[in-house]
């Protein structure tokens, strides 16, 4: 679960980093406002999206005037970004982060990410910071300094003065640097983060740190336990089809094709979009209706991949261990009575309850297309597409 | 002999008296496991399916003599239950639950390494569907009836693309030794390599299939493993060609992160290893049928 800059930024000044003042806008009047409680001067206004790449998107700008401000915030604000992180869609601005300007002298690059090779936390760190580290890690990968945490004792003070001396730090920076790594340290530990990331962290012209940029996300699987973090979930920045799977406990991911998938096991869904594909075709949607679907969660995940109107053809793939195949066939004959279902719809069923699913199919009357194997349920998908309007 | 498990395996369910626990571990009865107990805190000295149910790992492997632990524990549970399982002197841990936050299992993995290795736990799991030795036993939740006993092992990360596999090598009247799932999260009990080395040291096992998907360095591992230390044939699938960058595909573990990651570089990774990659799900069953026609021809 991703999060906007100024919310990682007050949760990391909570936890110790040194972060310049600023204030949240929603509107352009509030924008000024806080231009003036900045001492109305120069200051950087910022696009609040859950996306990097801001600055090129035109999202983020340095303003000399509250009137500039005003301006500015005025033709951003329901301005829809797109930046190389977003797709095309792109993402509406809804919230501004107005912050005082820094007087940069060095730009440093300062992550922390769940290492899956050590299975721990890495910190990452470079003394050339304010691109992406995908860019860091072609352009400048020896400026790439790696140093992974034993989650027994932690960040030890020595390892991040050794960090601080490899970046080329001197003075009071060792201190404010060990100081914002431990910062840093805690709140991925203590909030279950999966990724904290400071770029630029700033060197000012007079010599202190100070995070320009933010970024967290988090642990969705220990969100139980961090209701302060899920409660900074902005639906707004998310596709509104994973926003409604998302809120059914659904697995979801939008894609761009026409052929809606609904299927158990997330490595069986993968596998039924390559093959998909190979037939030709393009898939809408990842889904996993996950273990013991019951015909009405058939039903839910029906709607889900409707919601899309893309689609124009569903594949049902069920390979029932922990599932019934004869639940699913109920939940589709149910979803057809309840949505009133128009559209194609290819189902092929395998293991637990198999006979039993295949009959329900065979004796619902309805214009169901059975599909013994995954090779010929994606096939019949793709066939069973209605003609595209525009030639593709 | 099979790995892991066998019909000697003497097994308890942790999590017995719930729905899920019960309803499975009646399916693994039926299969033939034996399956000697159950630890519900709380529900010490009750039965389940005529099983003794204890409130500690530690008593019911003092009164059982088990050595394996089936997980049907909630995921905010799973990691003190299987710290307790290690410490209780249990083999094999199979976690089958979904959901663990990742520094859970960070916790459990250096909790793990403080036994020195011949005492150490395996861990397998967790979210994964767990494992089978078809007709001797299985710890999990797959359909047991689709697996044929064999000689070729399976490792995967999916469950259900498992039971794809062994369907397809089932209709091509290609057995199974055992079959393991490794689960879909980003740190996980044992990885590829570790399954490779046990399948390589199986006596049972003439070659293995390895089903992998994007995210993480574990295949790229298997494939180093493979290529200097394995004398038997591995074929591979990986799922996830068309899986976009960045995006988690509903496991926690399968998300393209780093170089490497996406399943074209995976798949290449592989085959420079010399391994046989399925070009596509629907031939994971012709290309082990191919891999062994190739070793019986040479």
């Amino acid at each position: 679960m991703d999060i906007h800059e100024h919310q990682a930024k007050d949760i990391l000044a909570q936890f110790g980093v040194p972060v310049p003042k600023g204030h949240l806008a929603y509107s352009p009047e509030q924008a000024a406002y806080a231009c003036r409680q900045l001492g109305g001067g120069i200051c950087v206004v910022k696009a609040q999206i859950h996306s990097g790449g801001r600055g090129e998107a035109g999202g983020v700008r340095v303003c000399k005037t509250e009137d500039e401000v005003r301006a500015y915030a005025a033709g951003l604000l329901g301005k829809t970004l797109v930046t190389r992180q977003t797709g095309a869609g792109g993402k509406t601005v809804h919230r501004l982060w107005i912050e005082e300007a820094t007087d940069i002298a060095q730009e440093i690059y300062l992550g922390f990410v769940l290492d899956r090779k050590s299975e721990r936390i890495m910190i990452v760190a470079s003394g050339h910071g304010g691109m992406e580290i995908e860019e860091l890690a072609e352009t400048d990968p020896d400026s790439l300094v790696r140093m992974v945490i034993d989650p027994a004792a932690g960040l030890v003070d020595y390892q991040a003065r050794e960090l601080a001396f490899r970046l080329g730090l001197s003075g009071k920076q060792i201190a404010q640097f060990v100081t914002t790594l431990r910062a840093c340290y805690r709140a991925y530990r203590d909030l279950d983060a999966m990724m904290v990331e400071i770029n630029p962290l700033a060197i000012t012209g007079a010599g202190d740190l100070v995070a320009l940029d933010a970024k967290m996300s988090f642990d969705t699987n220990a969100l139980y336990r961090r209701p302060q973090v899920e409660a900074l979930r902005d639906p707004g920045q998310e596709d509104p089809r994973e926003a409604m799977a998302h809120d059914h406990g659904l697995a979801y991911v939008g894609l761009d094709g026409d052929i809606g998938c609904i299927i158990n096991g997330a490595g069986l869904a993968m596998a039924t979009m390559d093959m998909i594909k190979l037939a030709g075709g393009e898939p809408a949607n990842f889904l996993d209706i996950g273990g013991g679907a019951s015909p009405e969660r058939v039903v839910t995940a029906f709607r889900t991949v409707l919601a899309d109107a893309n689609v124009g053809v569903i594949l049902v793939n069920i390979f029932a261990g922990i599932n019934r195949c004869d639940w699913i066939a109920r939940g589709v004959v149910q979803a057809y009575e309840e949505v009133g279902l128009s559209l194609p719809v290819v189902v092929r069923l395998s293991g637990t309850n198999v006979e039993e699913g295949r009959e329900i199919i065979r004796n619902s009357g309805l214009p169901l297309i059975s599909a013994d194997t995954l090779a010929e349920a994606a096939k019949a998908a793709v066939r069973a597409r209605p003609q595209p309007i525009a030639a593709e | 002999m099979a790995i892991l498990i066998t019909e000697d395996t003497r097994v308890i369910v942790q999590g017995i008296s719930g729905r899920i626990g019960q309803f499975h571990t009646q399916e693994m009865i039926e299969a033939g496991t034996n399956v000697v107990g159950g630890v519900t805190p709380g529900k010490g000295g009750t039965t389940v399916l005529n099983r003794p149910v204890f409130n500690t790992v530690r008593e019911a492997v003092e009164k059982t003599g088990a050595d394996a632990s089936l997980l049907f524990v909630p995921p905010a549970f799973a990691a003190d239950a299987m710290m307790e399982a290690a410490d209780a002197g249990i083999k094999t841990c199979v976690c089958v639950t979904d959901g663990l936050p990742a520094q859970d299992m960070m916790k459990v993995k250096r909790f793990l390494r403080r036994y020195p290795r011949e005492k150490k736990m395996r861990l397998i799991g967790p979210n994964c569907a767990g494992i089978i030795s078809p007709g001797k036993g299985f710890m999990g939740i797959m359909p047991p009836h689709i697996y044929t006993p064999g000689r070729v092992g399976i490792v995967g990360r999916s469950g259900t693309l498992g039971y794809e596999a062994a369907s397809q090598m089932s209709a091509l009247g290609i057995g199974v030794s055992s079959s393991i799932g490794i689960g879909g999260d980003p740190i996980n009990g044992s990885s590829f390599r570790d399954i490779l080395e046990l399948f390589e040291n199986d006596p049972e096992t003439d070659a293995i299939i390895m089903i992998g998907e994007i995210g993480g360095p574990q295949e790229a591992e298997a494939a180093a493993y493979v290529r200097d230390h394995m004398t038997k044939p591995v074929a591979a699938y990986v799922a996830g060609l068309s899986a976009p960058k960045g995006r988690k595909m509903g496991h926690a573990g399968a998300i393209i992160s780093a170089f490497g990651e996406s399943a074209q570089e995976k798949v290449e990774i592989l085959q420079d290893a010399g391994i046989m990659v399925a070009p596509n799900p629907s031939s994971m069953g012709e290309t082990v049928a191919r891999m062994l026609g190739l070793r019986q021809a040479a």
